[in-house]
């Protein structure tokens, strides 16, 4: 495997099939360039190179090349509204890429390389690189859900995709997957609280990840939060959080507009190109019959054939960037929706056992359990975290959103360059025509 | 007039009843596939019908015959040549049988519009047109330039239609693809009312999109003019068709008139020598020579002298008329194209720099959208 962004899908068809070994054992998958391809095979599992040990003395090449990476995906301007946004104070870099098919007896699946990049005391070593699939950011997120419930955890793109609807081995669906992936990783490691979760210390360092055996170091909140009975019922929703809700109500709304007016647009941009490729088709066999006319006539039809070249471009993009990050958006707002619920319960169940707590004090006199100061805790922090992350989400929509509707910018500018530029030398052909046909002329 | 009109009629029935897919090969030697029309005259009494198979280009060029002989007359009209108006179909086809069967009727009509007129009804020509089996108008040396002038013409016809369809149906599509854009306008412009920093940048970019979606009317309304430069040749086809056409006619009438001087110089000498001959040639009633009196034989054979000098005379007029026209229609046909090459590669340019145009309008709109993005 070579350094460098490996943009294609590189499935088992690049290495015969017995020498592709489980990806989470001992794979070469070290950071040293090299020889492409061949993979150490047989049970180096103590010795060299094994997943989330990495290469004693990193090749400068790899490791700067490495960085640079991820440097170029945290390139964004610091801006002195965005509070967390200084590049500066970030010490934890992730990426998702190389994504690879893995063909084994059992089943057919994808994995993706995490790397790694920090320099907090947390880790034991400076770098990672360790392969995963779906299944584990999965895990991953569930444990973060289950251990920082008082956070807002970011979306992972959709499990579940139906078999015969979506080809899940296309270059196409792996990577917008592995785009919302990259992202997911990257708002996690952004999160000043979620970044310090054992659980992704784990899934970004841990050689195998073993699933089952949960990592016992929930806190105290965590546990707490999990045994919430359902049953209390919220009686008034503070306004900063009713204005949070409204918010996203409207939000969601908004996005699901947007979303629609795009689809709309792909869809007539794909109506035009059809049209287009016929036009371009009735110039060519207008060639057939003419003589003098033939070259205009031709250039026109190579002109208009390069715009549709430039407007497949255009579609494919808003299909593959465009929509799925939207897509994935009006999840992350169902997300934080949740998290708003999931405080309500927690204000709901302290009001319910206070107000009880209360009645008996009154009765006989009983000092204030202890279970109804942990709920107030509970509510408090919940409250503060909530606000934090909303902040932080805020910002960070802010800047996914200028991304995004930039991007989409960006493409129809390219779009139009590309076309501009065919019809432009179209004119400088047949213009050139016109001035020899002159100087022949007076010749 | 009117009776007479109608008594023609009255005696002469006329049908244009089937239509038949042929192929063959044309005058330069091409494969081609046409449609003919059997053409059912009846005569009452005798009960059965003369029939015949025309095709289209027989019907345009008795049509033309008629123009020419009959220029005070209002001559009936000819549907369609080719499919021009159908509204769901990319290219006009001749061979829809839908489209065939709709000429059938229109031919008929033009056939009993001809018949129920009290002038035309009594030509000649019309006459053999629905009687003579062969093509009236076949011509043994056709000029191949102009039958290779009528298949471009043709073929320009053709392509210039499918172009104008085309583009009609690129420009829907583009039309579409606009105005849905403007559709962000109003959404950024809800959106921004909940957003506290974001709301400006939205709120500009929006307007952005709603310029985008105005700007295409203006784009495509230009277009038209292309589009018309185009129409211009699509109806300049048809003159030179109209061009060809009298040139079939002239080539026709100078054959005919060779015939017919041909037949009178025979007649004279079977005259002249007492012999009998079997007649073949068409269009020729043929005479059977009875016992005759030298008298009668010799002022027989003056008038055939006469009428043979008379026949040189006029063949001799029908040939430099037929050269005449041909030296000047073809100096007309070279400067009809050069003028065409000219004409339609200036449209091709004028085409591109409209689009050059559109999309700096575009690159424009977007670059002061993603500005107002940035600033969001």
């Amino acid at each position: 495997m070579s350094v460098g962004a490996q943009r294609g899908l590189a499935s088992s068809g690049q290495k015969h099939i017995a020498e592709i070994l489980h990806p989470l054992s001992a794979a070469d998958e070290s950071l040293s360039p090299g020889p492409d391809v061949t993979v150490t095979a047989g049970g180096d599992k103590e010795a060299g190179l094994s997943n989330g040990t990495p290469v004693d003395t990193p090749s400068p090449a790899s490791a700067s090349s490495l960085f640079n990476r991820l440097q170029l995906d945290d390139d964004i301007e610091s801006d002195p509204r965005d509070y967390y946004d200084s590049t500066e104070t970030r010490d934890l870099f992730v990426t998702v890429d190389d994504p690879k098919k893995h063909v084994s007896t059992m089943e057919t699946y994808i994995t993706y390389r995490v790397s790694t990049k920090t320099t907090r005391i947390e880790f034991d070593l400076p770098e990672y690189c360790v392969r995963r699939r779906y299944q584990d950011f999965d895990w991953l997120r569930i444990k973060l859900e289950d251990s920082q419930p008082t956070h807002l955890i970011p979306p992972l793109p959709e499990k579940f995709v139906m078999k015969g609807v979506v080809d899940r081995f296309s270059e196409e669906f792996v990577g917008t997957r592995m785009k919302a992936l990259d992202k997911f990783l990257k708002r996690v490691a952004d999160h000043p609280v979620l970044s310090f979760n054992p659980h992704l210390n784990a899934f970004l360092s841990a050689k195998d990840l073993n699933k089952r055996q949960g990592l016992a170091l929930l806190t105290k909140v965590g546990e707490s939060v999990k045994h919430v009975t359902g049953g209390y019922k919220l009686r008034a929703r503070p306004p900063e959080f009713c204005a949070m809700g409204e918010y996203l109500d409207t939000f969601s709304q908004k996005l699901g507009t947007i979303d629609r007016i795009a689809q709309r647009i792909l869809k007539e941009q794909s109506e035009h190109l059809t049209e287009l490729r016929d036009y371009g088709a009735v110039y060519s066999n207008w060639t057939g019959s003419e003589g003098e006319l033939q070259r205009p006539l031709e250039g026109v039809a190579s002109s208009v054939s390069t715009c549709c070249g430039a407007m497949d471009e255009l579609c494919e993009n808003m299909g593959q960037d465009f929509l799925p990050v939207l897509r994935e958006y009006m999840l992350y707002i169902e997300s934080m929706k949740n998290v708003l619920k999931k405080r309500d319960q927690s204000q709901a169940e302290y009001e319910g056992r206070l107000e009880a707590a209360l009645l008996r004090k009154q009765e006989d006199r009983t000092p204030m359990p202890p279970e109804v100061e942990r709920c107030q805790d509970k509510v408090e922090c919940f409250n503060a975290d909530l606000k934090a992350d909303w902040e932080r989400w805020q910002s960070n929509k802010r800047q996914d959103f200028k991304q995004l509707l930039g991007g989409m910018a960006d493409k129809n500018i390219n779009y139009y360059e590309k076309c501009q530029a065919a019809w432009e030398s179209l004119i400088n052909v047949l213009q050139d025509k016109q001035t020899e046909d002159q100087t022949s002329e007076t010749d | 007039m009117v009776e007479k009109g109608t008594s023609v009629l009255k005696k002469l029935e006329i049908n244009v009843a089937e239509a038949e897919k042929r192929t063959g090969k044309n005058t330069v030697n091409m494969q081609e596939t046409y449609t003919v029309y059997l053409v059912e005259t009846r005569v009452s009494p005798p009960p059965t019908p003369d029939t015949l198979w025309r095709r289209y280009s027989e019907f345009e060029l008795l049509r033309t015959y008629l123009l020419v002989t009959y220029p005070y007359i209002i001559i009936p009209p000819l549907p369609e040549k080719r499919a021009e108006f159908v509204w769901h179909k990319l290219s006009a086809d001749n061979l829809d049988p839908d489209f065939v069967e709709r000429r059938r009727v229109g031919l008929e009509n033009f056939l009993l519009r001809v018949m129920s007129h009290p002038v035309l009804c009594k030509d000649k020509i019309v006459f053999l047109f629905l009687t003579e089996i062969e093509n009236i108008f076949s011509f043994k040396s056709p000029d191949k330039r102009f039958t290779a002038l009528k298949q471009y013409s043709d073929e320009l016809n053709t392509a210039i239609s499918q172009l104008l369809r085309v583009r009609a149906r690129v420009a829907d599509r583009l039309y579409g693809v606009y105005k849905v854009h403007g559709n962000y306008g109003r959404v950024f412009s809800e959106w921004s009312a909940i957003e506290k920093e974001m709301g400006d940048g939205l709120q500009s970019a929006g307007h952005h999109m709603d310029t985008y979606a105005a700007s295409i009317d203006d784009i495509l309304e230009e277009e038209e003019h292309y589009a018309d430069q185009l129409k211009e040749y699509l109806f300049y086809t048809e003159a030179v068709r109209s061009v060809c056409r009298k040139h079939e006619l002239i080539q026709y009438e100078l054959e005919v008139a060779a015939q017919d001087l041909a037949s009178k110089k025979q007649q004279r000498e079977e005259l002249a020598t007492g012999m009998v001959r079997v007649f073949s040639l068409k269009g020729m009633t043929s005479k059977l020579f009875g016992q005759e009196s030298q008298e009668q034989r010799e002022s027989r054979l003056a008038a055939l002298e006469q009428s043979i000098q008379e026949g040189e005379q006029a063949l001799k007029e029908k040939n430099a008329e037929c050269q005449e026209f041909v030296q000047t229609a073809w100096e007309d046909i070279e400067r009809f194209k050069e003028q065409k090459d000219r004409d339609l590669r200036e449209a091709l340019i004028s085409y591109a720099i409209m689009q050059i145009s559109m999309c700096k309008k575009g690159i424009q709109v977007w670059s002061n959208a993603k500005e107002c993005f940035n600033k969001m």
